[in-house]
């Protein structure tokens, strides 16, 4: 039932291109939160952080009295057209909801990995976490790039570095489940 | 005109919206919980466990810290039932709003309400037709907050049926939840709403989230079968539960309409009903 689990830390390097989708990791260190704001200010300003091995959260926390109040993950799709330049700067990890499509998971081959976060567990996620700095301060709370240390926050490896995404090998299926259905007798619509 | 009577009543109310949103986004009900844990321990698929394991854990740190359990609170959905005695007013309605405004500032809630247009945030989570209030009649004076975040509501749907295509609902359903994808933070429940009018199909599949979800109706059960054969499973990271529970609400409707909507909520169904004490 408990499946093995993979220990990661930052400033995370070549270990995570051995990962698999569908692998269960603990991920310790400092990771960056990043939303759509951030990422647009990273490439006009520069990324105010050391990218090499960088993990990249996309989050944007509730923070009070410098204390990480909730602090789930956002939807990683906003951010599909504004990531390559981190993976070009040498960040091995995104963390998020939802997967990244296409062109993320040919970036991300042989470089770095996707790391889906259980969406809604904000306040999971604020108790492995503690506020080490902030970046970009004036975009607002949401938006800002926060460095926050995690302390074994369980995730699984959604897109892996050798091309393999979970997130779209799941609806190929259920397109093909749903094409099935629909054709077969007719389960996909029944008289009341 | 306004009587002191009013200004009392709009003021207990305005106490029992705040208890009713801390509870809501603190405290998932009992039968949703359950539906959880009956999933979680049926789940076969690895990956879609330890989505499991995440969830229920955040519900028990949400409530050991007394903190929301997600980030997103949503936007007030509010439903008040009214007893005799109560007239409606429009100092319920600011009663209400005034509940909403405490709820932001002191639990607190992510200002989440912006103007549809120019984006502008109130920064407390009202605005025009904003909390969202239903009126009943009913027996008791009580407050039912529903939060609902964005990422479900974002990939509802209605459609307007043939009627001779009844056989279409289940379909419709079925694809609803095919194009959301794992965007509504699966496992979900599906509100659906049959019949009445077009706008008044999406209400009822709103209000059908409020009805308790570990008991189905074959008809409900049927569809939310055919809902887990698609195999999206918890995030959309794949497993046996993409659906929670479907629970169904009809209405009468016209003899060439057949109006069916689909609200999505994601697995925090969160809601809370208080008695507004008088």
């Amino acid at each position: 039932m408990t499946p093995q689990v993979i220990q990661l830390h930052t400033p995370l390097g070549k270990e995570v291109l051995g990962l698999h989708a569908g692998d269960h990791v603990e991920l310790s260190g400092t990771v960056y939160t990043a939303r759509d704001e951030a990422h647009i200010r990273m490439q006009v300003e520069g990324i105010p952080f050391d990218p090499v091995g960088a993990a990249i959260y996309h989050c944007g926390p509730v923070i009070k009295d410098n204390k990480v109040i909730a602090a789930g993950p956002t939807t990683s799709a906003r951010m599909n057209d504004l990531s390559g330049f981190l993976i070009e700067k040498g960040a091995r990890a995104f963390i998020g909801k939802g997967g990244m499509g296409a062109l993320v998971r040919t970036q991300l081959k042989n470089r770095g990995v996707y790391l889906a976060f259980t969406g809604g567990c904000a306040a999971l996620a604020s108790s492995h976490m503690t506020v080490q700095g902030v970046f970009f301060e004036d975009l607002g709370m949401a938006e800002a790039i926060w460095a926050i240390e995690l302390d074994h926050l369980p995730l699984v490896v959604g897109i892996d570095a050798h091309g393999n995404d979970l997130f779209d090998k799941v609806m190929q299926r259920a397109k093909e489940e749903y094409t099935r259905i629909s054709k077969e007798g007719n389960p996909v619509g029944t008289k009341i | 005109m306004k009587t002191p009577d009013d200004t009392v009543i709009a003021a207990s109310l305005a106490d029992a919206t705040f208890r009713a949103y801390r509870e809501a986004v603190i405290r998932l009900p009992p039968d949703v919980l359950r539906v959880i844990r009956k999933a979680a321990a049926a789940e076969t698929n690895p990956v879609a466990c330890g989505e499991f394991v995440n969830i229920l854990k955040n519900v028990n740190e949400a409530e050991r810290l007394g903190v929301p359990m997600c980030q997103d609170t949503g936007v007030p959905v509010v439903y008040l039932t009214l007893p005799p005695d109560v007239p409606l007013t429009r100092d319920l309605y600011e009663g209400v709003a005034e509940g909403v405004r405490r709820a932001t500032r002191e639990i607190p809630l992510r200002p989440n309400v912006v103007d549809p247009l120019s984006r502008h945030n109130t920064g407390d989570n009202t605005g025009p037709g904003m909390p969202a209030i239903h009126i009943h009649p009913g027996e008791k004076f009580t407050v039912t907050v529903l939060p609902k975040g964005a990422g479900a509501e974002n990939v509802s749907a209605i459609t307007m049926l043939l009627p001779s295509h009844q056989y279409g609902i289940e379909g419709f359903i079925v694809e609803t939840m095919l194009k959301a994808e794992g965007r509504p933070c699966p496992p979900v429940i599906l509100g659906v709403g049959i019949g009445g009018t077009f706008d008044g199909a999406t209400a009822l599949a709103k209000e059908a989230l409020l009805l308790p979800v570990d008991e189905m109706t074959s008809f409900e059960q049927k569809i939310c079968t055919s809902v887990n054969l698609l195999g999206i499973g918890p995030m959309g990271l794949g497993g046996d539960t993409t659906a929670l529970a479907v629970k169904v609400k009809t209405a009468g409707c016209h003899t060439a309409s057949l109006p069916v909507a689909v609200n999505i909520q994601c697995w925090a169904n969160r809601h809370a009903t208080v008695e507004v004490k008088r």
